[in-house]
């Protein structure tokens, strides 16, 4: 068997302390195979969120370990966590975070300008990844003026451009109608089996969950269940 | 993040919210303004002060007298024979007289590079060409004074030959044409020695001095020249009247800075001489307008402090507005310092917007200051009310870009703190 991509081991998260202290994550083990697409699934509270933010590295946890690639994250410093969250990581969130004023171009091309890439680079990739969401004649409109379903498209080629291995989707649906969020899921998986991009999907749609090769259930800050879907 | 995009990024968002932007720079005009313009005024006059200082003496030069006995607190103060009456003070002033012996002294004084006695000239009239005699004061010419000329060039303290420069206002009345004309011609001066009689010289004009506001409105002779009417105006004179001077001209070495010429100043009065510098003659001038220069840029630096805090409030709306986004960009990677670097960045580019305007503001306004005033005080020629210099400037722009960053520094922090989970949970 190969070694998981990410692997967590008895992870602890407690916010604040003393009597108010609140502990979202009481030892909880995961490992996310190379190319696996997982779901986290939960009541509000129930940490999944917790979860997400310190597998994608935006938290540190309280106790236990988190092992990307075979590196225990604790050890790394503030710059490479950085790097590592900038270069692995793809982000899309239920709100989508554009910047309303700037134009499509510039919010897809956001992470290599935080890479330091330069702009002619940064010109030739932002376009590129426009094409593959079919964006690419909206390149210079304001992001004002798209559609919830582009706005999330533009997120996705956002989260795309620095070819992450690893997406991190917090209700990626939920701000959307149905038909625009099947959309939505049609291009995640898609490029998740093609490309053998990770996803971690945050949710509490079902039918979302059950497109995962896996889904985990979290109750209180343990998995309750675990639900491998055939696939 | 490359350092270029940072500066670009920052430039971008200092624009974004256009109407609040424009409103700080606008306080930071009006402050940058004011500095401008209240720092040009006191560079104009004290310029205008310099070149008179300039054309009235030399600032490595100081004017030596003896000493005056205390006055008796009751009674008659006693005769003295040394006593002459002061050049330069109310009539009858007297003052007690250098004599060859007090010269030596003082040129035996540790700091005096040289002292050479000023000999008074008495100059009855002055003619050109057997018309119209009048009357002229002669100025004594002091190494390294620079008078504003009309036409020709300075005296030639050096030469063989007599020379003076002549005020504008004797052309006219001397037949000798144009300030150019003048030059090259020679005039008639006349004195009267020490028994009665009247002598003439003649001397050759090489320059033509201009009006100015501590103008003596006397004639400059050169070095010969004076010791020729010095020697024809004690002909016939005692041997004892002859080395009796009202005041010598003492050179020192500036290097030392003020506190060397104080020290020189206080070695002489030791020796029983008062040393007087053309600084404490004009300081009083000089000091009056610093003083209001200081005031006025007080009020100026005033303003930009409370453009400063226009700054800082801007900011701060900035960096609530921003929540999310910086949030999302710390997500993606971009580390705290970038951030900080973004914000403050921004509050800099505030900053030299406004007072890169203000200092155009300021140079432009005062180029209407000055063609109003050229008019209003036409008595002073010469004289820029408000001049700009580069360095001044530089200090202006770059001193509020200094403002502005500190005042950037609060709100930059604020960001560059901020979690990047509960900024993308903020709403």
């Amino acid at each position: 068997m190969v070694s998981p991509l990410l692997s967590v081991s008895n992870l602890h998260k407690t916010y604040g302390s003393g009597p108010s202290a609140f502990e979202a994550l009481r030892g909880l083990d995961l490992d996310i195979a190379e190319g696996e697409s997982l779901a986290i699934i939960g009541r509000s509270g129930s940490g999944k969120s917790t979860l997400m933010h310190l597998l994608a590295l935006l938290d540190r946890p309280t106790s236990g370990s988190i092992t990307l690639d075979g590196t225990d994250t604790s050890k790394l410093s503030a710059k490479q966590l950085n790097q590592t969250r900038n270069s692995a990581f793809g982000f899309v969130f239920q709100q989508f975070f554009l910047n309303a004023q700037a134009s499509v171009l510039d919010n897809v091309t956001l992470p290599l300008k935080i890479a330091g890439v330069a702009r002619r680079e940064r010109l030739a990739r932002g376009m590129a990844a426009l094409a593959q969401l079919e964006l690419d004649d909206k390149a210079d409109n304001k992001a004002n003026d798209l559609s919830g379903g582009q706005k999330q498209r533009v997120v996705i080629a956002r989260a795309l451009i620095n070819e992450p291995r690893v997406i991190f989707a917090d209700e990626p649906t939920g701000n959307l109608d149905t038909a625009t969020g099947a959309v939505v899921e049609d291009i995640l998986f898609d490029l998740n089996r093609r490309r053998g991009i990770n996803l971690v999907v945050v949710t509490h749609d079902e039918d979302l969950a059950s497109r995962c090769d896996r889904s985990i259930f979290i109750r209180d800050g343990l998995i309750a269940a675990r639900e491998a879907v055939a696939a | 993040m490359r350092s270029v995009d940072i500066v670009s990024t920052a430039f971008r968002n200092a624009f974004r919210s256009r109407l609040r932007t424009s409103l700080t720079v606008l306080a930071i005009f009006i402050g940058a303004f004011t500095l401008s313009l209240t720092n040009g005024l006191g560079t104009g006059i004290n310029q205008y002060i310099d070149d008179t200082v300039a054309s009235v003496g030399v600032d490595d030069v100081m004017t030596v007298t003896k000493a005056s006995d205390e006055q008796p607190a009751e009674g008659p103060t006693e005769y003295d024979p040394n006593q002459i009456e002061v050049e330069n003070g109310p009539p009858g002033q007297t003052a007690t007289a250098l004599t060859d012996a007090d010269i030596d002294t003082i040129a035996g004084i540790d700091g005096v590079e040289s002292v050479e006695p000023s000999k008074s000239v008495m100059v009855d009239y002055v003619q050109h060409d057997d018309g119209t005699r009048y009357q002229l004061s002669v100025a004594e010419f002091v190494p390294g004074m620079r008078l504003e000329l009309a036409a020709g060039e300075q005296v030639d303290l050096d030469a063989a030959e007599p020379e003076l420069v002549l005020p504008e206002s004797y052309l006219e009345p001397l037949d000798l044409g144009s300030a150019a004309d003048a030059v090259g011609q020679s005039v008639v001066l006349a004195v009267t020695d020490a028994t009665g009689a009247q002598v003439t010289t003649e001397a050759t004009v090489v320059g033509v001095a201009e009006p100015g506001v501590i103008t003596m409105g006397g004639a400059i002779p050169n070095d010969v020249l004076t010791q020729e009417l010095y020697d024809l105006q004690t002909t016939g004179a005692p041997e004892a009247e002859t080395t009796r001077y009202a005041q010598a001209s003492v050179s020192f070495d500036t290097s030392g800075g003020a506190t060397e010429t104080e020290a020189l100043q206080d070695r002489l009065a030791d020796a029983g001489f008062t040393g007087s510098t053309l600084e404490d003659q004009l300081g009083t001038i000089t000091a009056v307008i610093d003083g209001i220069v200081l005031v006025l840029n007080g009020f100026a630096v005033i303003a930009l402090v409370a453009a400063g805090i226009g700054i800082i409030n801007t900011l701060f709306m900035a960096v609530q507005e921003r929540t999310r986004e910086v949030g999302l960009m710390k997500a993606m990677g971009l580390s705290s310092g970038r951030v900080f670097s973004l914000f403050s960045i921004e509050a800099v580019v505030i900053g030299l917007a406004g007072s890169a305007l203000g200092v155009l503001g300021a140079v432009g306004a005062g180029q209407l200051v000055n063609g109003v005033a050229g008019d209003l005080l036409a008595d002073l020629p010469g004289l820029t009310l408000i001049a700009f210099d580069p360095v001044s400037i530089a200090t202006v722009v770059l001193g509020v870009m200094a403002i502005a960053f500190l005042a950037g520094t609060l709100p930059a922090l604020r960001a560059a703190r901020q979690d990047p989970i509960s900024s993308l949970r903020y709403e």
